[in-house]
């Protein structure tokens, strides 16, 4: 009846277990008491979980980005801790539960954080900036949405329900085939990534049409702004790569369920396929994660200096550069896998040169800076942070990229250094920035810049504490993924580790406390005009939070700068001739139902409870066939309505909140504007 | 919004500068106790000439990174809002000169170090002969859950979780293994190759003189792998002698069924030796699992490298 789920799945074997799972039914225990205590649940449901609003789903994504980032902490400071103690020792952690641990921190932060965070601020700002109403698929995006939250669901009750996988986050076979791993771990592991990556291939294939077809009138490709350049690129990415991490998951679930020998050691199997598959979506994954925050960065170092973005024809090129090249390098995960010479050199010089145009962004932002005038809000200090940083960790990734270097540093925590150095500042510190740029359009009030300051302040620190000891010990010979050790002298650089994991701990507290603060006081902050930093681009042009339907009247833009050129004009927030009535999708309960469908099938799939499997099945097919026979999905927003709301909003706009422009008109010959009072 | 964003002038003028100290102050205190850094000072030609491959191309690089930090921390001193001295020109917004260096210099670079990827991939690549004027000793090594065992065809004896050589002699390695996906290293000699069940990889190392290296399997796999390290030794002649006597004075045999016993998973084994191990053990063992693959007739090294 209920597959191999028995009593002793529940985790009475270990104390440390006991309290990982106390602490995630509790959380959940206290989320649902306090929804109850609000009477929320109503209004949760109509207005947010069966939303199918590009801005309200992206926010979805996002507090789910942060939920995990806690979780896959919790992870790396136990590791950290584990590490600086068990020097000749088992420290705190037996082996099973430290593997448990570091598989699951970097399946959650790059599954879990990383790819709802990203995907969160899209869906906030990209249908905005290149002025549409919506997503090409807003009922697929809420799709997609629950999709991913199922994925994380599986990973978070892995904790409470049997174990987590104990085979790293890229789970190479054979180890996590069935005859070494033979528990529930890997297939939770795989479950949660086979359903959360369908989700995220549905999410590129939205964008890519979204951005394709919905863009506004005149907003050719050459003027969409960096961000849906970066976006539409790595859609794109997302559309090919992710397939192939579903397969090769599919593959894996059939070797270790079914019997197949795609990757076991013998009857014919092969895991160099497996590596080939995985970093084949792997390698192309980095650059998801990177070249969104690399959007973030150009739109943010542009508005914070003042100053048109330079060299945006270079930056939409490095863009599609690195976005091609991404696809041409996945063999340098694995130079040690006895490849010959020639195949080694050609992956290593590829992967180098996919160095050039990420060099050449850095640059096109250093020359952005100069001679502006650069306003130190939290979002620029990540940015500068970012730009100093990353260098240092392309600098380690070419290095990595040498074949004969590789051989030494491989599997090493020179490895796992250079990694974190590019995602850390590379791509959390671009989600920061843009959380803290664009929180304003999505709450309609500004963040407190002293704690986003503060908070960059301690991950910085952390981050240089926590890794560049990493990076020694490489030289120094220890290898990634070690429970305990005999080397003395790596002690001291993992306690001083360590205590950059409390120094990051610290700044995920510096957000914590800053969204408390902003929220508490939000009355004081709020943004009446939609465009709180004097922005560029077009999704300051609506009003924050935005209405549903985001633009009453579609806007026309002539630049790159859309908003930009607006305002010098003075078309600003000049209310339109007339307005229309506007079709909106209606709600669904369909997105919610069927990431909980979803997530009960990849449960019983782990458990082998194949009635349980067969009926989720069924229901999602009724569910799909439902939507599909309803006719009914949209809404019409008659004009009167849009006026109202139009009205109301111009209403609170005075000329004292509008953004003194006169220092880009007299030198803004370059788009022949006329002066303001000449129109 | 601007109170609160840019605190006062000197505050943020002091950041850059807290920044950078803080980073020289690291880097000092990163300075000390490395001598005993493998990678760092090597014990062998192979294992130097990758370090010297990863300074070279470190210091190329400087030539991009140096400019792109400090480039950034004097523009974003430089113009920062409050000081009317500087420039601003709003929209300026593109210059083909700095384009093109921009693009050219670090083109120029990767190409550098891309002929030195080619070069040194070949020259360095681990399945090369070791040019030497005495023949390469010859070791087969196979993965075990959580050990290594080392077999000696040139001896006929085997050992676990210890190899030794002769020093004055290239070391030439035939690695498999009989479980999970491995790594063996030995980062004072040189780099690593991965070892997997049903294929045979190779690594040629070569020591400077006599000494022990702590060498390891660096790919994770499982409960006992924090352990599964082992000491290597480079071994004058009357060491390498010694050492022939005290393996050959073991009892122990690697027979079938003693090969079975050590293939049981194990945490930190100690070091035993075999005085004679099945023939063509090592050839047995990748055919376990690949029994097409592997040609009946001839020797091990005819059963194709490692890739794919």
């Amino acid at each position: 009846m209920l597959g191999r789920l028995t009593i002793d799945a529940l985790p009475f074997y270990s104390w440390v277990a006991m309290g990982g799972a106390a602490v995630t039914v509790g959380g959940g225990v206290a989320v649902f008491l306090l929804i109850t205590y609000l009477r929320a649940w109503k209004v949760l449901w109509t207005d947010w979980l069966t939303s199918v609003d590009h801005k309200k789903i992206g926010i979805m994504y996002v507090v789910l980005a942060l939920v995990m980032l806690v979780r896959g902490f919790v992870d790396a400071i136990m590791m950290r801790a584990q590490q600086a103690i068990s020097l000749n020792s088992e420290g705190y952690l037996p082996p099973e539960h430290f593997e448990q641990i570091f598989s699951s921190h970097g399946t959650i932060m790059i599954f879990f954080v990383a790819m709802p965070f990203l995907t969160g601020l899209i869906n906030i700002i990209v249908p905005q900036q290149i002025g549409a109403r919506d997503v090409a698929f807003p009922f697929l995006n809420s799709v997609s949405l629950w999709l991913t939250a199922a994925g994380a669901g599986l990973v978070l009750v892995s904790l409470v329900v049997g174990k987590f996988s104990q085979a790293g986050w890229t789970g190479y076979p054979p180890y996590s085939g069935i005859e070494y791993s033979p528990g529930v771990g890997v297939d939770y592991w795989l479950w949660a990534l086979i359903i959360s990556g369908i989700g995220s291939t549905l999410s590129g294939i939205n964008f890519i049409v979204t951005i394709i077809k919905n863009r506004c009138p005149g907003m050719t490709y050459m003027r969409m702004p960096m961000f849906t350049w970066t976006t539409i690129c790595i859609s794109i990415l997302i559309a090919f790569a992710f397939p192939a991490l579903t397969v090769v998951a599919g593959q894996l679930t059939l070797d270790r369920t079914l019997g197949f020998h795609f990757f076991t050691n013998g009857d014919g199997g092969n895991m160099m396929m497996f590596a080939n598959l995985l970093w084949i979506w792997g390698h192309p994954e980095v650059y998801i994660l990177i070249l969104p925050a690399f959007g973030i960065f150009s739109e943010v170092v542009a508005t914070f200096s003042r100053k048109r973005l330079f060299g945006y024809t270079s930056l939409v090129y490095a863009t599609a550069c690195i976005a091609l090249l991404s696809f041409t390098v996945w063999l340098h995960h694995f130079f040690t896998m006895g490849s010959s010479a020639n195949v080694n050199a050609v992956f290593g010089i590829a992967t180098m040169i996919i160095a050039v145009p990420t060099g050449v962004k850095i640059f096109d932002w250093v020359f952005t800076m100069y001679r502006g005038r650069i306003e130190f809000h939290p979002s620029m200090i990540f940015t500068i942070g970012f730009m100093v940083t990353f260098v240092i960790g392309g600098v380690t990734g070419v290095l990595l990229a040498l074949p004969p270097a590789d051989y030494l540093m491989h599997n090493s925590t020179f490895l796992v250094a250079h990694f974190h150095n590019m995602l850390i500042p590379g791509a959390l510190f671009g989600y920061f920035a843009g959380l803290n740029y664009w929180f304003p359009k999505a709450f309609g009030f500004k963040l407190d810049a002293k704690w986003g300051v503060r908070s960059f302040w301690f991950w910085i620190i952390g981050f240089y504490l926590a890794f560049m000891p990493l990076y020694v010990l490489g030289f120094k010979g220890m290898s990634r993924r070690m429970e305990h050790y005999a080397d003395p002298s790596w002690q001291p650089y993992l306690i001083v580790a360590a205590l950059g994991a409390v120094f990051v701990l610290i700044g995920i507290a510096c957000i914590a406390i800053q969204l408390y603060v902003s929220a508490k006081k939000w009355g004081s902050a709020r943004d009446i005009t939609g465009d709180p930093w004097n922005g560029r681009t077009l999704e300051w042009a609506t009003s924050s939070p935005p209405a549903p339907y985001n633009f009453a009247v579609l806007p026309e833009v002539s630049d790159i700068d859309a908003f930009h050129e607006q305002k010098i004009r003075g078309e600003a927030y000049r209310p339109p001739q007339h307005y229309e009535d506007i079709v909106m999708p209606k709600n669904t309960w369909i997105g919610p139902v069927l990431g909980g469908l979803a997530f009960v099938l990849g449960f019983a799939f782990v458990w082998y409870i194949w009635w349980l499997v067969a009926l989720s099945f069924v229901l999602s097919l009724v569910c799909v066939t439902i939507r599909a026979c309803d006719d009914d999905t949209d809404f019409i927003l008659p004009a009167a309505e849009v006026a109202r709301i139009e009205t109301a909003r111009r209403a609170q706009i005075t000329e004292a909140d509008m953004h003194d422009m006169s220092d880009f008109v007299p030198r803004g010959a370059a788009s022949g504007a006329p002066l303001p009072g000449t129109v | 919004m601007d109170e609160v964003i840019a605190g006062s002038p000197a505050r943020t003028a002091l950041r850059p500068l807290a920044f950078t100290g803080l980073l020289c102050i690291f880097s000092v205190l990163q300075g000390c106790a490395l001598s005993d850094a493998p990678v760092l000072y090597p014990k062998g030609p192979i294992a130097l000439a990758e370090r010297d491959l990863l300074f070279t191309a470190f210091g190329i690089m400087m030539i991009v990174a140096i400019p792109a930090i400090l480039l950034t921390l004097a523009f974003v001193w430089r113009y920062r809002r409050g000081n009317d001295k500087a420039e601003y020109a709003p929209d300026w917004d593109g210059s083909w000169k700095i384009e093109a260096v921009v693009w050219a210099v670090p083109a120029a670079i990767v190409f550098a170090i891309g002929t030195m990827v080619w070069d040194s991939s070949h020259r360095l690549d681990p399945y090369r002969a070791i040019a030497s004027d005495k023949p390469a000793f010859k070791v087969q090594a196979v993965a075990l859950d959580w050990k290594w065992l080392f077999l000696y065809p040139e001896l006929g004896i085997a050992s676990v979780n210890e190899l030794a050589f002769p020093a004055d002699r290239p070391l030439s390695i035939e690695i498999t293994s009989d479980t999970v996906m491995n790594s063996l290293m030995i980062p004072a000699l040189g780099g690593q190759i991965y070892a997997m069940a049903g294929m045979r990889s190779e690594i040629n190392l070569i020591a400077d003189e006599p000494g022990t290296f702590t060498g390891r399997n660096t790919m994770y796999s499982g409960d006992g792998f924090s352990d599964q390290h082992f000491q290597a030794h480079a071994m004058s002649e009357a060491q390498f002698d010694a050492w022939k006597q005290k393996a050959a004075g073991s009892s122990e045999a690697l027979d079938a069924s003693a090969y079975a016993e050590l293939h049981k998973q194990s945490v930190a084994d100690p070091v035993r030796y075999f005085t004679s191990y099945e023939p063509e053990l090592f050839r047995t063992i990748m055919q376990k699992y690949a029994p097409a693959a592997v040609p009946h007739h001839g020797h091990a090294h005819n059963s194709g490298e490692g890739d794919s």
